[in-house]
């Protein structure tokens, strides 16, 4: 099976840069412009920008579409009010994860879900299938770009290239500078304090050099990737799956088991009765070993419990942290447990999540 | 990128020292750089056997771990115990105190078959 590899419209000023490219659900994406280790300190101390075209956006209007929306989501829309953002699930009917992303609610019945570039054709189908003729399902991903700007000092980069202030977490605006074309939200997924923005791809080119000229840095999906693992965020595909319910990913604040009528939900009510399958835990190495990654087997005497869903070493604190589902009664912080790299075991432990506490804000 | 002269070179981005039936075993400027953010190396064990080809050691950057294949076969001799807590070696200094390990030549003739500088230095281009 040959697939078209897809590129972002900046594709070409970030290889200028000196992005060093990789394959990520089909869209050729840099990984990295100077190194991982360096940009991850970026956005930690000061401010990096990441091109996120390659995700989707899915807008959805309509009389129904609340209503639509309330059925098809797992968290509760009625929780977030418009200028409002909110994490949320496409569940499937086992409970488990199709896609997590975020629901940005521009009118009472406008909305823009922003969904994982792998999963949009997916998710796309999943809202038409239960569609009803009140609700508008708009695919714009194919015209639309996006940048996360992310660090203690995206406010100001924010300040210099909007000349207003940042929009604060988890809510958003639309930029009257741009005529509105520009969404501009308090959103990301690095645990600092930034922003997220929203706009046509002919806008790109023009708003990438403004926000480098700002002071932000490039910074590829490596770093991306150690950011969002040393706050213990999911990577779909990886820490969620169809068979894993976000409960079992400790995501359960994320899920509204009050609200009737989602997808998902009785098999989720019944997984609570039933007692968790497993747990998603937070492991970190506690002796000198190879970086942790995904799929290495977890150890607790001598038997296999578990498999890692991700690792990294943590640019942060310089240890091995990763993430594995393990059964309830050994995904307690405290648990001491060995993960087994090219067959020789190292010691580990689990841990309370996340890995690591930011400097600057981006309390949810 | 760097290319000693005084080095042969595998195609997967090895170099080999030779001096007399001993060869030293590292990797080029140009795979640290595509690497970069070296944060562990295995090493082999001392007396393994390697094999021309095969796999001897892991480098693990920050995002991949990458197999490091022995240019020739031998019998390993020595590894070099600073990468255990500087790794980083293999990014600042490839050809000099970031070497992998040392080996016993067991068929040198095989040395025939790695590169030149001048050949290595146009694959990399």
């Amino acid at each position: 099976m040959s697939e078209a590899v897809h590129r972002t419209v900046l594709y070409d000023l970030q290889k200028n840069a000196g992005a060093r490219c990789i394959n990520f659900g089909g869209w050729e994406m840099p990984v990295q412009f100077t190194s991982i280790i360096d940009e991850h300190q970026t956005v930690r101390t000061a401010c990096g920008v990441f091109d996120i075209s390659h995700m989707g956006e899915v807008f959805v209007s309509g009389p129904g579409s609340f209503d639509f929306l309330q059925h098809m989501l797992a968290n509760d829309l009625a929780k977030c009010p418009v200028g409002g953002a909110q994490y949320t699930f496409l569940l499937n009917e086992r409970g488990g994860v199709i896609d997590d992303l975020i629901v940005y609610r521009l009118g009472e019945l406008d909305f823009l879900l922003l969904v994982n570039a792998a999963k949009i054709a997916e998710d796309v189908a999943w809202l038409e299938q239960h569609g009803v003729p009140e609700v508008k399902i708009d695919n714009r991903s194919a015209t639309m770009s996006a940048l996360a700007v992310q660090g203690p000092d995206a406010a100001r980069v924010f300040r210099v290239v909007f000349d207003g202030e940042m929009p604060a977490r988890n809510t958003f605006v639309a930029l009257e500078k741009c005529r509105g074309a520009v969404i501009a939200a308090g959103t990301g997924y690095t645990g600092e304090a930034g922003f997220e923005i929203f706009f046509p791809s002919m806008l790109a080119s023009d708003i990438w050099q403004s926000v480098l000229a700002a002071g932000a840095k490039p910074c590829g999906l490596g770093a991306r990737d150690t950011l969002r693992l040393e706050m213990c965020y999911p990577l779909n595909g990886s820490d969620l799956s169809p068979d894993r319910s976000p409960i079992e990913a400790g995501l359960g604040m994320f899920v509204a088991l009050d609200k009737p009528g989602f997808i998902g939900r009785e098999a989720l009510l019944a997984q609570k009765s039933a007692g968790l399958p497993a747990r998603l835990a937070a492991i970190r190495m506690t002796e000198k070993s190879p970086p942790p990654r995904a799929h290495y087997p977890v150890v607790v005497d001598g038997s296999v419990v578990g498999e890692t869903t991700s690792g990294a070493l943590s640019p942060s604190s310089g240890d091995g942290i990763a993430m594995a589902y393990l059964p309830p009664r050994l995904a307690t912080p405290g648990q001491v447990v060995q993960i087994d790299i090219r067959g020789r075991l190292f010691a580990a432990v689990v841990e309370k999540k996340p890995f690591h506490r930011p400097n600057s804000k981006a309390s949810a | 990128m760097n290319v000693p002269d005084n080095l042969k070179y595998a195609e997967s981005h090895e170099w080999i020292l030779v001096d007399g039936d001993l060869g030293t075993i590292g990797i080029t400027d140009h795979a640290q750089n595509e690497l970069t953010d070296i944060v562990y190396v295995d090493p082999p064990k001392v007396g393994a056997t390697v094999s021309a080809g095969q796999a001897a050691a892991v480098v693990e950057s920050v995002k991949a771990a990458s197999d490091i294949y022995a240019p020739v076969d031998g019998e390993v001799v020595e590894v070099n115990a600073a990468l255990a807590d500087s790794p980083a070696l293999v990014n600042t200094s490839p050809y000099d105190e970031g070497w992998l390990f040392k080996v016993r030549l067991t068929n040198p003739a095989q040395l025939e078959a790695l590169k030149s500088p001048d050949d290595y230095r146009t694959q990399i281009g």
